[in-house]
């Protein structure tokens, strides 16, 4: 285990290309995430955000610069496994990643390839499976199970690694608000029980804003970083990039230009009720 | 009208049959069957008959469940009976042009159907019993000395499972494209049978496109989740012998046995 | 006369086995011409089945579904008429191509109709338009083209037959909000230009609140709630009753009325909030 202060995953200088005939999916890339650090990676479709997630554990390898992660490049074959189990993936479509037709083997798959001791492989799928709320349904059939349950199979599939980070690519995009927000809900478990490093890549800007880090990518480039507060201010360039802001900072912006000083920041229903109140009450007071 | 298939189904449960190892059980089939071919007489069929019920009703399996599997072959059934009818030997009972039906005949014909029925239900009682899973790790270990001889056990078994897994997913998608292009006006129950054919282009297409998707997502997926053949694994459940199977494999020895009596004995 | 006239529709899955299931019972509705409907529920609220019945997929367990005031199951040849007539586009549609050109598979529809060549030639080029498919794409293999172009040729597809009654079942999902916004934007000109009733199954209720005239929301098999987007988001404790959402901008006023503001039932979108709070900036002298 490396020291807490040094990045789980470092990106030096990435490029990446699917074949030597197309333009770059990935370009001219730097991006350090912190240890224990929840990161957002939002883009449009084709941004090269799926792309960026394929090349984290070294299913993709780049063409130019290099992917470190707890230091090892995914590049050298003789660590690749070690890079496999430091970054647990979660993709899309959650009917696509299960392998076995009974949940809890399902979720024994990644230790079992580990050589993991029976014993140790049953503790670790219950835990897995008690971490995502998916217990219950551990000898029921993946197939009847709804999206979202689905998706929580996934995850705790990708658990029972005991990987440090997790990277999750568009993992609510095939589901119903009700997956969607069950997913949700075990990722925050993740962060708030285990501590663990999470990339959440979305297109959804709902979902960024819990994060303590959003990245947006554009055309396979870093287009902004920082906090989701500071890059939704951003609004017109957001929009420029083809990307939408939460409705509460559309309704402040909107409110900014007819004259209205608020703060673009308040991304909650709370606060932007707060500060769209507080500014009426004043101007009735004073008027 | 996809989602009646029974193939490959596992009706869970917690009895003394699905307890069993799936080795046990693998080999209880094995022996089942070479015990149907080598009875001959009504005594040897009734025992086998009695059997079947037996552990069945053992596994809380109702009849419905097991004659249910046997829809699709009920044209290979009859057809064999059909067949069997007049091959008889002996005094025939009736005569038509040059076939005739014998005393003989109607027997073989009566043990050949109860031949495929119950060995057919033989199988289904040992998938509906075992989780697919279990299945294919008993048939993995079974089969683990053929490694030797550079057969890719494992791989052949994990192939097995996966199929198994993803049966329900594509027959629900079928069901899904085929209501999506009926939805455009194409017919799949009417016209010759050409244009039956080719009415299954839009159907086949979009299927095999999604099944080498789904196949592809899923080696990816396999591979984060450090999947290497073979070497090295573990499970999370062990294949161990207990008492009850030891119990079983004496009891399907005693099977073989009687029947090789009652065939000794004409019955 | 409405177009489709759904009379106490009840539909049960499975009868008589241990799996029987009532997916919708005793829903009554008359659809009109011309009217742009959003249909919200659930997973498993019975819309899809609801849906299914309009264009004679699914037959009725009781209850008739009527188009121009006949009956859709009564014959075989106006069943098939009717399915060209009421266009259902599936949820994500781009699994169903299968020619071997783009051309091919949006005449698919209208060849079945047993249109001649030219007419279908028209039709062709026309749903092409409507869904921003280029001509230079009309020789291409449906399978190279990106996600969203895929999701566009597949409404194209079922817009071809003309159909007077277009449904589509979250024409939306997956796609990034460029994407979403501009599937939307190609669905309301096809209604107006059509004259189509328009049928829009969503999981986003901010984007129902955008574009439809009425909604309909679909409970436990029943249609709980039928009436203009201000009336159902009007009663947002009930929505919220049913594990529903409601816009962000119904939201947000909640939580300013609760902070005192005076604000009416039934905003939804976020522009109709925007001019309210500006006319009581102007009030009070901030704009």
């Amino acid at each position: 285990m490396e020291s807490t202060s040094t990045p789980i995953i470092q990106i030096e200088n990435l490029r990446f290309q699917y074949s030597e005939t197309d333009l770059p999916a990935i370009e001219d890339l730097n991006l350090e995430i912190a240890r224990g650090s929840f990161v957002a990676v939002l883009g449009r479709n084709g941004s090269g955000k799926s792309t960026l997630a394929r090349l984290l554990n070294g299913i993709l390898l780049p063409t130019a610069g290099r992917v470190l992660v707890n230091g090892m490049d995914t590049a050298n074959e003789a660590t690749l496994l070690d890079v496999r189990r430091t970054i647990g993936m979660v993709f899309q479509n959650p009917d696509n990643q299960i392998v076995a037709s009974v949940v809890e083997d399902d979720v024994a798959f990644a230790p079992e390839n580990l050589g993991v001791p029976p014993a140790e492989i049953r503790r670790r799928v219950d835990e897995a499976l008690r971490c995502v709320g998916m217990y219950e349904f551990r000898m029921h059939a993946p197939h009847l199970l709804s999206g979202g349950q689905k998706q929580r199979v996934a995850i705790a599939g990708v658990l029972a690694m005991q990987p440090e980070c997790i990277v999750l690519d568009e993992p609510t995009a095939m589901l119903d608000p009700i997956g969607r927000r069950e997913v949700l809900a075990a990722v925050e478990q993740l962060r708030q029980e285990l501590g663990m490093t999470v990339v959440l890549i979305t297109h959804h800007m709902e979902e960024c804003v819990r994060a303590d880090r959003l990245v947006v990518m554009s055309e396979g480039r870093l287009a902004a970083d920082g906090t989701p507060e500071a890059v939704f201010s951003q609004v017109e360039q957001m929009h420029a990039l083809g990307l939408t802001v939460p409705e509460t900072t559309e309704l402040l912006y909107g409110l900014n230009r007819n004259g209205f000083h608020l703060p673009l920041t308040a991304l909650s229903i709370e606060r932007c009720a707060d500060a769209i109140a507080d500014a009426l009450n004043h101007a009735m007071k004073d008027a | 009208m996809l989602k009646n298939i029974t193939l490959g189904q596992y009706f869970p449960g917690n009895t003394a049959i699905h307890r069993l190892d799936p080795r046990t059980k693998l080999i209880w089939l094995v022996g089942y069957i070479v015990a149907l071919f080598l009875a001959k007489g009504w005594g040897g069929y009734a025992l086998m008959l009695l059997i079947l019920i037996a552990v069945a009703s053992t596994a809380h399996i109702r009849a419905a469940a097991l004659l249910r599997g046997l829809k699709p072959l009920i044209f290979i059934v009859i057809f064999t009976a059909i067949l069997n009818l007049f091959y008889g030997e002996g005094e025939p009972l009736v005569q038509i042009w040059v076939l005739k039906i014998t005393a003989d005949g109607i027997r073989t014909a009566i043990f050949m159907v109860l031949r495929i029925m119950l060995l057919v239900c033989g199988s289904f009682l040992l998938t509906y019993t075992t989780a697919p899973m279990q299945l294919t790790d008993g048939m993995e270990t079974l089969l683990s000395p053929l490694k030797r001889l550079h057969v890719p056990v494992h791989e052949l078994a994990m192939m097995m499972s996966i199929a198994l897994r993803f049966i329900p997913t594509l027959i629900e998608e079928t069901d899904k494209i085929m209501s999506a292009q009926k939805a455009r006006g194409a017919s799949f129950d009417t016209g010759t049978l050409r244009e039956r054919a080719s009415a299954l282009l839009p159907l086949l297409v979009p299927l095999f496109v999604s099944a080498f998707r789904r196949a592809d997502e899923l080696a990816t997926a396999m591979e984060c989740r450090c999947y290497h053949s073979g070497d090295g694994r573990t499970r999370m459940h062990t294949l161990r012998f207990a008492g009850a199977d030891i119990t079983a494999l004496a009891l399907c020895a005693g099977m073989i046995a009687a029947v090789c009596l009652l065939r000794g004995a004409g019955l | 006369m409405p177009i489709l006239t759904v009379e106490h529709l009840t539909h049960v899955y499975s009868p008589g086995t241990p799996l029987e299931k009532t997916a919708i019972e005793d829903v009554s509705l008359e659809i009109e011409k011309g009217q742009l409907l959003g249909v919200i529920g659930h997973t498993g609220s019975g819309k899809s089945t609801f849906i299914q019945h309009l264009d004679g997929l699914l037959k009725p367990t009781s209850g008739v579904v009527r188009f121009n005031g006949a009956d859709i199951n009564a014959d075989k040849a106006l069943l098939r008429n009717v399915r060209f007539q009421v266009g259902l586009v599936f949820q994500y549609p781009e699994y169903q191509l299968f020619e071997e050109t783009v051309f091919r598979d949006i005449a698919f529809g209208p060849k079945n109709m047993g249109l001649d060549e030219a007419e279908v030639r028209e039709r062709v080029a026309e749903a092409a338009a409507f869904v921003g498919v280029p001509e230079a794409l009309m020789e291409a293999s449906p399978l190279e083209l990106s996600g969203g172009q895929k999701r566009r040729v597949a409404i194209a597809g079922v817009i071809a037959m003309r159909p007077e009654v277009l449904i589509l079942d979250e024409p939306t999902a997956g796609l990034d909000p460029a994407g979403r916004e501009s599937i939307l934007k190609n669905i309301c000109a096809y209604q107006k230009s059509s004259g189509a009733a328009v049928l829009l199954i969503s999981h986003s209720m901010d984007e129902v609140a955008r574009i439809a005239d009425r909604l309909i929301v679909f409970h436990d098999g029943h249609v709980a709630m039928d009436g203009t987007p201000a009336e159902v988001f009007g009663q947002a404790p009930m929505l919220k009753e049913m594990g529903l959402t409601v816009p962000a901008a119904t939201e947000i006023a909640l939580a300013l009325r609760a902070r005192g503001v005076a604000l009416p039932d039934g905003i939804y979108t976020i522009s109709h909030l925007q001019e309210l709070l500006c006319a009581m900036g102007r009030e009070g002298g901030i704009c």
